[in-house]
C-alpha cells in the first residue's frame, strides 16, 4: 500500500484549505474536495441523526452541489447581481475520531461565518464535522455536516456555503 | 401618500385600490401595516397551527397573531383551545417556549397564578389577600382569555381575533376544498405535522408572497439560473433515465408561458384562489405504486384516482395560509412590519401513507422553500426589489392589468386562464373590504 495515514496536522491544513476555497470563490477547487458519494448536511433539527427523519437547510449530494455553484456562475442568478461574499473564522480542527482500517477520519471544528452583500452583513456559528477519507486521489470530504447554532431562527437568505 | 390618516377616513382607503392597480402605500406605509393589523387581520380567518402539533393533554403550541401573543392548547377533554398568551393578573406570557408539555398546568412564571387546561383560573397564592377586592368579578379571576373566534377544520386550526367579521364558512366557501384534498390524500384521511419548520425571514412586505403564490408570470424569469441549470446538468450529465427526484421538482419551475397559462386559475370570493385548475407541476411526478394501492383500499379505484387526479399547484387563503395540496406542504406568513415578515414552511405525513412520501415533501421544502433555497433566493431578491423601488417617487401605482375584465367588478369568482393578474386583483378586493370599518364594509 503505498497510501500512508495523514498526520492530523496535514487533516487540520485541509479543513482550513477548504474554508479558504469557499470564502475565496474558488468553487470549482472546492466542488473537487468532495467524494462520488459526498453529502454536504447542514440538519434543520436539533439531535437530528439522519437527511430523512427531518427537513434540512442543506443536504446535497455531488449534483445538487454542481447545480449551486452552476447557478453562481450564471448571469441569470439575480439574487447574486449584487454579489454575496462570505468568510469563515475557524477555531482550529480537531480530530475526533479515525478509522484506520477505512482511512476514515473525523475531525471537529467550531466556526463563525459572516455573509455580506453590500451593507448587509449577518453572522452565523456553529460546528462543522468534516468525516474526511483517504482515497488515492488524496483526501476527500465523504461528508461535511454543519450543526448551525441558531437553526431555529428565521434565517435569511443564505446564498453561499457553510 | 393618499391620505395623512387612513384610520378615520375610508374614502382614502377606497382610493388605494383600483380594479386594475393598487397604491404602493400597501406595502410601504407604516400607518397602513398598523391599520392592517387592527382590522384585516383581526377582521378574518387567521391560520393558527395545526391540532396534531399539539397530540396530548397539556401539549402547547404559540404563535402571533396581528401583534397578539397566543397559545394553543389541549385540555384533558381532548379538546384544542386557543387562548390570548397572557397571564390574567400582570399580562406575564404564560408560555415562553415555542410548543411543549405543561403537564396538568399552566403557571406564570412571575406570580405563580396556575390555570386548568381548559383556560380557567385554578389557584392564586396567597388569595385571602384579595378579600373584599372587586377582582372576584373581574376578567382577571375568569383564567386566560380565549380568543373571540375559532374553527378546526381537518386539523386546521384557525381564529378570528375580531368580534364581529365572516362566520368560517362563508369566509372560506369551497376553497376548503384544497384542505379536503390534502387530507384526503391519507389514506386514513389525516394529516400530522412533521419534518420540523422552515423559517425564513424576509426584508419585504408580506403580500409581496401571497401574491407571488399564483403569479404564473415570474417562474420561468425569476427561476431560470436554479431550476433552469437543474435541468441543463441533469440532460449533460445525467445517465438517461428517469429523472431523480430533486431534477422532477425542479424543472416544471421553467416550463414555457403556455404551460403556466394553460393550468388555469381558480378565484374564490375573499381573497382565495389555487393556480393548477387542470394540471400543475406537480402532475408529473414519478408513480408511487404502493402509495397508490393503499389508496385504492381506503377510497375504492374511482375515489382514489378523482384525489390523487387533483394537481392544484399553491392554494392562497387570504391572507395568511397558502397550502399546496399535492405536496402536502403549508407555508404561513406571519407580518412583523410593513418591510419585515417570517414565512413558515411546515411539511405533512399522510398518516397510512409509506414515508417515501414524506421524504418527497420535504425534499420539495428545502429546495423550493428554505432559506438555503436557490428558488427562495431568487424570489425574495424580487420582493426585497419591489420594497426598495416603491419608494421611487413619480409613479404610485402597481400594475394588476394583465387580463383585467370590467366583468370582474361584479363578482370575481370563476375561472381564468393561468397567467392572469385575476388572484391578485381579488385579494386586493378582499383586503379593501376587510380594511373598512364595520359599518363601511358594505358600502364598498
Amino acid at each position: 500500500m503505498s497510501r500512508a495515514h495523514p498526520k492530523t496536522g496535514e487533516l487540520a491544513r485541509f479543513v482550513y484549505r477548504e474554508a479558504r476555497l469557499i470564502d475565496e470563490k474558488r468553487l470549482d477547487e472546492w466542488y473537487a474536495l468532495f467524494a462520488e458519494d459526498a453529502l454536504y448536511w447542514m440538519p434543520l433539527v436539533r439531535g437530528q441523526t439522519d437527511p430523512h427523519s427531518h427537513t434540512s437547510l442543506f443536504c446535497e449530494d455531488r449534483f445538487l452541489l454542481k447545480v449551486r455553484i452552476e447557478r453562481l456562475k450564471n448571469p441569470l442568478s439575480h439574487s447574486q447581481q449584487l454579489p454575496s461574499f462570505c468568510q469563515h473564522v475557524l477555531q482550529r480542527p480537531e480530530l475526533v475520531e479515525r478509522d484506520d482500517d477505512a482511512w476514515e477520519y473525523s475531525m471537529r471544528t467550531p466556526f463563525v461565518y459572516l455573509e455580506t452583500r453590500l451593507d448587509e452583513q449577518f453572522v452565523l456559528g456553529g460546528v462543522a464535522h468534516h468525516d474526511l477519507r483517504r482515497e488515492d486521489g488524496g483526501l476527500k470530504i465523504a461528508v461535511k455536516r454543519i450543526e448551525l447554532l441558531n437553526r431555529d431562527a428565521a434565517l435569511p437568505s443564505i446564498q453561499l456555503f457553510l | 401618500m393618499i391620505a395623512s390618516s387612513y384610520a378615520s377616513s375610508p374614502d382614502a382607503l377606497r382610493a388605494l385600490v383600483r380594479p386594475d392597480a393598487v397604491h404602493r402605500d400597501l406595502y410601504i406605509s407604516e400607518e397602513l401595516y398598523e391599520l392592517e393589523l387592527e382590522r384585516l387581520w383581526r377582521n378574518t380567518w387567521i391560520y393558527m397551527g395545526h391540532d396534531s402539533q399539539v397530540p396530548k393533554p397539556g401539549d402547547f403550541y404559540t404563535a402571533s397573531i396581528a401583534g397578539s401573543p397566543l397559545a394553543m392548547l389541549r385540555g384533558r377533554d381532548d379538546e384544542v383551545r386557543v387562548f390570548l398568551n397572557r397571564c390574567a393578573h400582570k399580562g406575564t406570557r404564560v408560555v415562553s417556549a415555542v410548543q411543549g408539555n405543561c403537564g396538568s398546568a399552566l403557571r406564570c412564571p412571575y406570580h405563580g397564578w396556575t390555570y386548568r387546561l381548559d383556560g380557567s383560573l385554578r389557584t392564586v397564592p396567597q388569595k385571602g389577600g384579595y378579600r373584599g377586592t372587586e377582582i372576584s368579578e373581574s376578567a382577571h379571576f375568569k383564567g386566560l382569555t380565549p380568543v373571540p373566534n375559532q374553527e378546526i377544520y381537518r386539523g386546521f386550526v384557525f381564529v378570528r381575533l375580531s368580534n364581529e367579521g365572516p362566520d368560517f364558512h362563508d369566509y372560506f366557501g369551497d376553497s376548503l376544498s384544497s384542505i379536503d384534498n390534502m387530507a384526503d390524500r391519507s389514506p386514513e384521511g389525516r394529516l400530522e405535522i412533521a419534518g420540523g419548520v422552515l423559517r425564513y425571514y424576509h426584508d419585504c412586505n408580506w403580500k409581496m408572497f401571497v401574491e407571488n403564490l399564483n403569479d404564473a408570470m415570474h417562474p420561468m424569469v425569476a427561476h431560470q439560473s436554479s431550476a433552469g441549470v437543474a435541468k441543463r446538468l441533469w440532460e449533460e450529465e445525467g445517465d438517461g433515465g428517469e429523472p431523480p427526484m430533486v431534477v422532477q421538482q425542479f424543472g416544471p419551475f421553467v416550463n414555457d408561458y403556455d404551460f403556466f397559462d394553460n393550468m388555469g386559475v381558480k378565484i374564490y370570493e375573499n381573497g382565495h384562489s389555487y393556480t393548477g385548475v387542470k394540471f400543475s407541476i406537480h402532475s408529473k411526478y414519478s408513480a408511487e405504486p404502493e402509495y397508490e394501492q393503499r389508496m385504492v383500499e381506503a377510497y375504492g379505484q374511482e375515489r382514489a384516482h378523482a384525489i390523487l387526479g387533483e394537481n392544484r399547484h399553491n392554494t392562497v387563503y387570504f391572507p395568511s395560509l397558502t397550502v399546496k395540496g399535492a405536496i402536502q406542504a403549508i407555508r404561513v406568513a406571519r407580518p412583523l412590519a410593513a418591510n419585515r415578515t417570517v414565512l413558515e414552511s411546515w411539511t405533512f405525513r399522510l398518516a397510512g401513507a409509506p414515508e417515501e412520501l414524506l421524504k418527497r415533501t420535504m425534499t420539495y421544502s428545502r429546495l423550493i422553500n428554505a432559506p438555503t433555497s436557490v428558488v427562495g433566493h431568487d424570489d425574495l431578491h424580487c420582493y426585497s426589489e419591489i420594497q426598495r423601488g416603491l419608494h421611487a417617487q413619480g409613479n404610485e401605482w402597481v400594475s394588476l392589468h394583465r387580463n383585467y375584465d370590467p366583468a370582474e367588478r361584479d363578482g370575481i369568482a370563476g375561472v381564468y386562464n393561468g397567467t392572469s393578474e385575476v388572484s391578485m386583483r381579488g385579494q386586493f378586493r378582499a383586503w379593501l373590504k376587510y380594511m373598512l370599518p364595520h359599518d363601511e364594509a358594505g358600502a364598498s
